[in-house]
């Protein structure tokens, strides 16, 4: 697995506490939080399904530093509303995308709350990180507002209208 | 009309930057067919039968005559020299290459188009009221409106990859032009029935395909200010929750019909809810400065009657049974809209040449302030014609083979393009619709018939809209032949009604014959001015079985 931000590739200090004892930052589902999954030490993560509930998962905010979304396809969209959601409902952690996203999809992702990206073995090798931040750099200014987004077309809009018409 | 400000001038400029690339990726094997398919399709390239097809995006309706020359330059240089205009309001060329569609996308840039997701499981172009802005009956211009829409779909980032694809449609006027009730969201413009201001309807669930459905209404009254918010509330709930198990059960009427309406809008409350205060001024704003370009025409002081125009229908038969059928009624006096066929008796409904299109353009200049629209319908549309000018106007378009005088009457017929063309069809459609105009080709005998809507589909997907036909034909494939089925009573105007199916099948041959003896039952039965429809819906479907068995003889044997 390849982890990259906006900034590239980065490295992932956190483990899925069910592929073994770990010393680190653990990643637990729902099911492993409610049977009481701690990490030995350090920060906790929370993976959860695309159809997951935002009430389920906005009750661990306060005790989860990362929440991990899964996407089993790039064509299935459902990841970018629950973002959004998570991010509407409070969530200040790290938000990751794991799944076989592209990199015409990175600022897709990035504007509705996710952080990094969790690449399946393999697709950054056909997929190099510099594609990926080529991405971010397509699109001057989008249409819509995003997560910590700068600017959009209609803040240019504003800026660039004559002082009479603000 | 609309002009593109430096940001949507930019915008549009790095979308095709970005398909060049993206072509690229493809050709070098960073991206794979299956990763390249949807970002192929959400730039409007299908791969057809025979060849790729390049849907390119009309938004509402709306081109200049400039725009329309740029079509013909297209459809010279890369295509047969024909396009086809289409029940989305869209333009299709059918020949177009791979390679070269890069090249094709620069040069509609260059007059201000695109072809940005008019295919794909995102949000579609958005289709209005062909009269938009200058129909008599209309309550507020909905193409500020759908220009906002067209800002805010285009790359939305969370609604790109939806379950399936996602059609809105905008009306402002009374009577319904736009099919709201077969889209998968529809805004209309209405008046509050107590406070007289102006704001939204949402309907939503609409919509075609092999699970026809009628659209309901999901906001009774969104304010102005509120319009994206709402849309947004609709857009998440279904991103979220509609189907992706099966690409048949997966568009939104599904998804509202399985949870019923209340608990869909309860959904869509709980979302407003979550999201905070729905008003944005920035919407305000921004609807504003696009209305500036849709403000008033300059129209001349006219009288209400023109001299010249009535004097010309006293004297010309052929032209006064072609103003019957081609105009509407304009907002300024001594106008006229002027709705334009492109359904020559025995030509593919919605095709038109590039020399056809030069010279539309050129009328457009002359008569019609330079703008033109096209129409669900197939049509064309020319909108500020001076009832003066229009004798000439009919004159020239008559040598372009455009004069046709069959709006809204039985050859006036909407088709998909059908086993023609299409990888999904499953029967033909166009020749279908030919030898039924050729069938009816008599203009006296059209006219008396009077407006009656005939609407062909190849497949069971729809796009030939065949369940709101007055009479629907749908083509489907029976061990090895073609089989069209006939259903009675559609309506795709406000009062959205799904076609009754008549019986089994027909062959290709014996379809044409079996419109003619429903549409003789018609005219045996119907009560003084009564027209088809009405007839259809006093007498019910059931009635006219006996007229239409007469001739599935096929099926007995």
């Amino acid at each position: 697995m390849k982890l990259l931000d906006r900034n590239g590739l980065k490295a992932d200090v956190y483990r899925r506490m069910s592929e073994g004892q770990f010393d680190g930052p653990g990643i637990v589902s729902l099911a492993e939080l409610a049977d009481g999954a701690q990490p030995a030490a350090g920060k906790l993560g929370l993976a959860i399904e695309n159809t997951a509930n935002v009430r389920d998962v906005e009750r661990h905010f306060d005790s989860v530093t990362l929440i991990v979304i899964h996407f089993p396809s790039f064509g299935d969209g459902r990841g970018f509303t629950l973002a959004r959601r998570l991010r509407r409902a409070g969530f200040g952690g790290t938000l990751r995308a794991s799944g076989p996203l592209i990199p015409d999809q990175f600022a897709f992702a990035l504007a509705c709350g996710f952080d990094e990206v969790e690449l399946p073995e393999g697709q950054i090798e056909r997929q190099p990180v510099e594609q990926w931040r080529g991405a971010l750099t397509a699109f001057s200014a989008p249409y819509q507002q995003g997560y910590r987004r700068p600017r959009t077309i209609l803040e240019e809009r504003r800026r660039n209208a004559p002082e009479a018409a603000r | 009309m609309y002009r593109y400000d430096e940001f949507d001038e930019r915008f549009v400029r790095e979308r095709v930057a970005q398909f060049r690339d993206q072509v690229q990726r493809r050709i070098d094997g960073a991206l794979t067919e299956e990763e390249f398919r949807p970002l192929r399709l959400q730039n409007g390239l299908y791969l057809q039968l025979h060849a790729y097809m390049l849907r390119i995006a009309v938004p509402y309706g709306v081109l200049s005559s400039r725009q329309l020359r740029a079509l013909a330059t297209i459809a010279d240089r890369y295509d047969r020299g024909y396009g086809h205009f289409t029940t989305r309001q869209n333009l299709q060329f059918n020949w177009p290459k791979l390679r070269d569609a890069p090249d094709i996308l620069e040069l509609l840039a260059d007059v201000q188009m695109h072809t940005i997701q008019t295919s794909g499981n995102c949000i579609r172009n958005t289709t209005a009221d062909q009269f938009a802005g200058v129909a008599a009956d209309e309550i507020e211009d909905p193409r500020p409106v759908a220009e906002l829409i067209r800002q805010w779909s285009s790359l939305h980032p969370e609604f790109a990859f939806l379950p399936r694809k996602f059609k809105i449609a905008v009306n402002g006027a009374t009577e319904d032009r736009a099919v709201l009730k077969a889209h998968d969201v529809a805004v209309r413009i209405i008046r509050h029935a107590e406070t007289g201001e102006t704001g939204y309807q949402i309907l939503a669930g609409g919509g075609l395909g092999r699970t026809p459905m009628i659209g309901k209404i999901v906001v009774d009254f969104a304010p102005k200010g509120h319009l994206l918010s709402h849309l947004e509330a609709v857009m998440r709930v279904y991103n979220a929750q509609g189907r992706r198990d099966n690409k048949y059960k997966a568009r939104i009427k599904i998804l509202v019909h399985e949870i019923g309406l209340p608990e869909f809008k309860a959904r869509i409350a709980a979302e407003l809810e979550a999201e905070g205060p729905s008003f944005r001024q920035e919407e305000v704003d921004e609807l504003a400065r696009i209305a500036t370009f849709f403000a008033r025409k300059e129209y001349e002081t006219l009288a209400p009657h023109s001299r010249p125009y009535e004097r010309a229908r006293a004297a010309n038969r052929d032209f006064a049974q072609w103003a019957d059928t081609a105009l509407f009624a304009h907002k300024a006096d001594g106008y006229a809209i002027v709705t334009v066929s492109l359904k020559p008796i025995g030509g593919p409904p919605g095709d038109m040449t590039s020399d056809q299109m030069r010279a539309f353009a050129d009328l457009a200049d002359r008569y019609s302030l330079g703008e033109l629209r096209v129409s669900h319908a197939q049509n064309l549309v020319l909108p500020h014609v001076k009832k003066d000018d229009l004798f000439a106007l009919w004159r020239a378009l008559g040598e372009h083979g455009l004069s046709t005088a069959n709006v809204g009457l039985i050859t006036d017929i909407i088709a998909c393009p059908g086993l023609d063309y299409c990888a999904l069809a499953t029967a033909r459609s166009i020749p279908i619709a030919q030898a039924i105009a050729q069938r009816f080709a008599d203009p006296a005998r059209q006219h008396d018939i009077g407006p009656l809507n005939i609407k062909i589909s190849g497949c069971i997907n729809a796009c030939g809209h065949h369940h709101v036909g007055h009479i629907g034909i749908l083509g489907l494939e029976k061990s090895g032949r073609e089989s069209y089925q006939i259903t009675l009573g559609g309506d795709a105007s406000w009062n959205a009604a799904i076609g009754e199916l008549l019986g089994p099948g027909l062959t290709a041959d014996e379809t044409p014959a079996a419109i003619e003896r429903l549409v003789d039952f018609y005219l045996a039965h119907r009560l003084s001015g009564e027209t088809f429809i009405e007839t259809v819906k006093r007498l019910g479907a059931g009635a006219f079985k006996g007229a239409f068995a007469g001739v599935s003889r096929h099926e007995a044997a």
